[in-house]
């Protein structure tokens, strides 16, 4: 899904149209939660972290964590507190693995902004809300990144097992 | 005595141990559980509302260790307070003279004795961590606010250890796809909390030493022993009940030939066999390169700690009126 709605300047004047027309920005919104909804169970954060989650939606965590999972992931992979479901970043690493996009579960996920439910995160995203060049490196709101900076990637070493690490049963 | 951040930094084997605050409105219970353990740990985790379940706040408790003369270690949760009261607890902490606490998620309140109250986890863990570092070291707010003065504490988190293979099924699909597609899944949440600004760790329980040992061996290959101390989880088991209740918390393993050792005892011993065990645990995991202490888990039974310690030949914290006792007693890194 990435690929469609990627920046480009056309998605930007739309995305700054979108922000002045009101009925046409809860429209449009309205479309996108339509979207996500069926596809990833979007809740409307407005601030998408899908790209770098394998598209499974953390904010469909009991928690809502953003930067991994917690520690009562089951023996099988499924949730603490909903035993029936997976837990969402079970599915995100999984989906990480076999697309080769390990890196993204080294970024730290910044906390969330609350004011951002209910917003379009494609216009955020379009207008450069969450993007990382914005932010600088803490949680910290550093000066000119009142917006919402995105994830930004940690110095940690890419953690691969190496040969005989395994973990004895 | 010598605190917490000293004795890791100094290359001791460290002992901290878990008191739960009481349910009601006096801390004489806590304070007897502290008291039972001076001398005999440098600091003690005072819990925040464990298992979502109501009691003295943390910060309370830890004010109650330290007036009773024991380094407490406060836990700090995501599941009650938004980002201004989690701010607001770690700067009173600071205030009041913590000096140690340890930041996690926590339990989601549906287990709890409140199941139906609001879940906050308004930051998580890992976002914590690194607010509190930037409170302390920058002295900032996450909104960028002044801190003056800005907060010290020696700032902790904790983590599971892998007790057998990841939870998923991964050792198959991974080894299809080859290594270089592969998380590893054992070490990269610490890694993650580690960049974040934890300077230390307590585990989860450690029922099985080799498999520790395993993962101990990649955290060093890592390079991760060297940027935060090692505390490995333990704890005495006390009756059968206490067993099967522990083999179904997350991130708690518990290998066939510990569980078959307890349940060969008889009720009558099974006490003593659990506290056995517990030491024999701790003194293998002393053995291991890069553990740097361990932290013990006795759940309403802190009076046993000291004389598992002494069975694990780990020796007496040093103390004024306490016979000095060798460094070469105590094990290092």
């Amino acid at each position: 899904m990435q690929p469609l709605v990627a920046p480009r300047p056309l998605y930007r004047r739309l995305a700054l149209l979108l922000e002045r027309i009101g009925p046409a920005r809860r429209i449009f919104t309205r479309a996108e939660l339509a979207t996500k909804s069926a596809l990833f169970g979007c809740r409307m954060c407005g601030q998408c972290a899908l790209p770098v989650t394998g598209y499974a939606c953390p904010m469909t965590c009991p928690k809502q964590l953003r930067n991994g999972p917690c520690g009562g992931v089951g023996a099988d992979g499924s949730c603490e507190v909903y035993p029936d479901s997976q837990c969402v970043w079970v599915v995100a690493i999984g989906r990480a693995e076999r697309s080769g996009h390990i890196g993204d579960l080294t970024r730290l996920h910044r906390p969330g902004d609350q004011r951002a439910w209910g917003q379009s995160s494609w216009v955020n995203y379009w207008l450069g809300r969450d993007d990382q060049a914005t932010a600088g490196l803490g949680c910290v709101a550093g000066a000119g990144s009142a917006d919402r900076p995105g994830p930004v990637l940690l110095p940690m070493p890419v953690l691969r097992p190496t040969e005989g690490s395994e973990m004895p049963a | 005595m010598i605190g917490l951040a000293e004795r890791l930094a100094a290359g001791g084997f460290a002992v901290t141990a878990e008191v739960g605050p009481p349910r009601g409105a006096d801390t004489a219970a806590l304070t007897r559980a502290v008291t039972d353990l001076h001398g005999w740990v440098d600091a003690v985790n005072i819990t925040d509302n464990q298992s979502a379940a109501v009691r003295l706040s943390s910060l309370a408790g830890s004010l109650a260790a330290l007036a009773a003369g024991v380094e407490p270690i406060m836990q700090l949760t995501c599941r009650d307070r938004n980002r201004i009261a989690l701010q607001s607890e770690l700067l009173s902490a600071s205030a009041l003279g913590i000096p140690n606490v340890v930041i996690m998620t926590g339990d989601h309140p549906r287990h709890g004795d409140h199941s139906d109250a609001t879940p906050v986890f308004d930051l998580d863990s890992t976002q914590l961590l690194r607010v509190a570092g930037d409170m302390r070291d920058h002295g900032k707010l996450m909104s960028g606010g002044e801190l003056k003065p800005p907060p010290s504490w020696f700032l902790g988190a904790v983590e599971n250890p892998p007790g057998r293979p990841s939870p998923d099924g991964t050792a198959d699909g991974g080894s299809a796809l080859g290594d270089d597609d592969v998380l590893d899944r054992a070490t990269y949440r610490l890694a993650r909390k580690i960049e974040a600004g934890a300077q230390f760790v307590q585990t989860q329980f450690v029922f099985d030493v080799p498999a520790f040992a395993t993962w101990m061996k990649r955290l060093r290959e890592l390079g991760l022993d060297e940027r935060c101390y090692i505390l490995a989880g333990v704890g005495p088991v006390r009756s059968q009940r206490a067993l099967a209740h522990l083999a179904t918390i997350p991130g708690v393993v518990i290998p066939d030939h510990v569980s078959d050792r307890l349940a060969a005892a008889t009720p009558a011993q099974f006490r003593v066999e659990g506290e056995k065990l517990c030491a024999e645990i701790i003194a293998g995991l002393a053995e291991i390169p890069g553990v740097a202490g361990v932290h013990v888990m006795a759940i309403g039974a802190e009076s046993s700690i000291p004389a598992i310690l002494q069975e694990a030949g780990v020796p007496a914290r040093l103390q004024a009126g306490a016979p000095a006792r060798s460094q070469a007693d105590v094990p290092t890194r």
